[in-house]
């Protein structure tokens, strides 16, 4: 049991992170607090993806003098990977502040509710 | 495989992403260019679709490594019938689609054509490779892209668009992170990312709760992607406020690409003996997709906007090409298939329809077009082409998908689907008729009338060329679709099927 809480604890740590994003997603009503858990929720996958390349004592995944052993190194797969994920988030969080700088512009609040209420 | 055919494989994608920076470039200097540039970009590359589609069927499925990687550590593209298919059907569309939004653009949108342009066509870029890709990461760096360019369009819109937008870009980031979790757990047990190799290292995986779980994160977050029903609360919105030509872009083509990724997904990625029988997913999905068709039609009832009554059609729509995939026999199959093709042709005749009453009316409201046939008889003879459609009445496109779905459903034995679909017809009929009855007569009675005669029948006055060729175009596919079904199931879409089917 101590095994499967505390031996996968980079899996947990994810998991609770991804779930407080996702409920700044659905559940607050402020946008750019939704915002916020996006960006929690998308750097919960990243660090799931980082976790999952590590080795215990395994260096940089670079050819070195000596004897070349695959289980030597981490895996760099899922961190490039991840490069590629930071600069989707970083778009998706830069468009969607330009979005809400819109609708900052045309009905001076961030509220859900108010801008709902001006809508109609 | 090395002959010059194969090289389309790469332009499809090359000519309109680089095409999406010439045109900031070109703009600049000459503002007019931007359409163009946009036109003869997804003009080569409807050209490069349909050489693929020819090599697929004569010579076999087409294998690209880019930059001469081999798989499974570079990324392939991979054309096989049913990409093939794909490709051309979302060419085509777009094509047309930009074709008519010219003259829409100038007016909805006059001093942002340029920059306009440039996202659309990335757009376009970011449709084109999810068809084409056969790498499970690449796939999601493209979905990210289309989606990306999707919300900045849609949130140029009128108002209320912002926050359709902003809606959008939370519900399609969580649909596009769970794919994404989807291919992390994929690769925790096998390594890999290609989608050929990932079907061969995984069967003997199948009884892993991990691969499940990833099955289940990537059919989640494509049901969001593509407003499968109780997932579907940003699409409305999103549609309905964008502007029209963008509407006209996204309503026939978005929804049914995310389609292909789920059939992608369950068919290529997994086997399908897996994906529809493991859990009874198959079940699930078929009981959601026939609430989503009932749900879907009688949303679309209630509204008076022309354009969210459609992207609730959309809904329900979507409804039956789901249906199709959770039947899980051949006929189901060909029907989802052949209703992505149709339901795109027929979302974006009546998409761009309701953009030519937008430009020349202003109006959306389906009981303020008091005898709009008048002015534009065209336009509404596509819309009625359109409708028949929708509804399934026999020479059209609409009624051959629903042919199929309906005959898959007996295959599956099971009588409540066919009751679906029929019922949904009728609703279809119900609220199309609704349009087509104003588009025709004069309100006789009732507070409605003043209003409905303020677009008063006048001179006729067409929308200009430019919109009305398309329009017209895309009402003769529907026939034509309709018309040469056999011809395209028994040419294309037979191949198409996975193996076992």
């Amino acid at each position: 049991m101590s095994e499967y809480l505390i031996g996968k604890y980079n899996y947990w740590i994810y998991v609770v992170l991804m779930m407080i994003g996702f409920y700044a997603m659905m559940g607050k009503r402020n946008l750019v607090k939704k915002l916020i858990g996006m960006n929690i929720f998308q750097t919960a996958i990243i660090l799931y993806y980082i976790s999952i390349g590590v080795k215990k004592g395994g260096t940089l995944p670079v050819a070195m003098e000596g004897t070349l052993r695959a289980a030597d190194y981490i895996n760099p797969l899922p961190h490039v990977l991840m490069l590629t994920a930071i600069v989707v988030s970083v778009s998706t969080t830069g468009v969607a502040l330009a979005v809400l700088l819109l609708i900052w512009r045309r009905y001076k609040s961030l509220e859900e509710d108010e801008i709902l209420k001006s809508i109609r | 495989m090395n002959t010059p055919h194969v090289q389309a494989t790469i332009l499809i994608i090359l000519i309109p992403l680089m095409s999406s920076y010439a045109i900031p470039l070109l703009g600049w200097r000459w503002r007019g260019s931007a359409f163009f540039v946009a036109l003869a970009a997804i003009g080569a590359s409807t050209v490069c679709s349909f050489i693929l589609l020819y090599t697929v069927l004569t010579q076999g499925t087409i294998h690209y490594h880019l930059g001469g990687w081999l798989p499974p550590w570079g990324i392939e593209y991979v054309i096989d019938p049913l990409n093939g298919f794909m490709g051309v059907a979302v060419c085509v569309i777009s094509f047309l689609v930009t074709l008519s939004s010219k003259e829409s653009v100038q007016k909805e949108l006059p001093d942002k054509k340029v920059r306009f342009y440039t996202i659309y066509l990335l757009l376009f870029t970011g449709l084109m490779g999810i068809v084409v890709t056969g790498d499970v990461f690449n796939l999601y760096v493209f979905l990210e892209i289309a989606s990306l360019t999707a919300y900045a369009l849609i949130a140029i819109g009128e108002d209320g668009a912002p926050l359709a937008s902003f809606n959008y870009i939370i519900m399609g980031t969580i649909g596009a992170c769970f794919y994404l979790l989807g291919v992390g757990y994929l690769y925790i047990v096998t390594g890999s990312l290609n989608i050929a190799d990932l079907a061969k290292l995984l069967p003997p995986l199948y009884h892993s709760k991990v691969v499940l779980i990833a099955l289940a994160f990537f059919l989640i977050g494509t049901a969001i992607k593509m407003g499968l029903f109780p997932l579907h609360v940003w699409l409305p919105d999103a549609y309905t406020y964008a502007p029209s030509s963008v509407s006209t872009f996204i309503a026939p083509l978005m929804t049914k690409v995310m389609a292909y990724i789920l059939i992608r997904v369950m068919f290529s990625v997994f086997q399908p003996s897996y994906s529809l029988e493991v859990v009874p997913l198959g079940v699930i999905m078929s009981w959601l997709a026939a609430a989503a068709i009932l749900v879907g039609s009688i949303m679309a009832l209630a509204q008076k906007d022309l354009k969210r009554m459609l992207a609730y059609s959309s809904v329900s729509q979507i409804g039956y090409i789901v249906l199709g995939v959770g039947l899980g026999n051949k006929m189901g199959l060909l029907g989802a298939y052949l209703h992505i093709l149709n339901h795109a042709f027929m979302k974006a005749c009546l998409f761009a329809v309701a953009m030519a009453l937008m430009y020349r009316t202003g109006r959306r409201n389906i009981f303020q077009l008091g005898r709009i046939h008048r002015r534009m008889p065209f336009t509404i003879g596509a819309l009625v082409i359109g409708a028949l459609s929708m509804v399934g009445i026999p020479p059209t496109a609409g009624f051959f998908s629903k042919w199929y779905l309906i005959l898959g459903s007996i295959d599956a034995r099971n009588w409540f689907f066919v009751a679906v679909i029929l019922i949904s017809s009728l609703l279809n009929a119900l609220y199309f008729f609704r349009v087509i009855e104003n588009a025709y007569f004069e309100e006789k009675h009732g507070h409605l009338q003043e209003e409905a005669m303020t677009v008063v029948a006048g001179e006729r006055e067409e929308v200009p060329l430019s919109m009305l060729i398309p329009i017209i175009l895309l009402a003769a596919g529907i026939l034509l679709l309709g018309l040469f079904n056999e011809r395209i199931i028994s040419g294309i879409l037979v191949f198409a099927l996975p193996p076992g089917f």
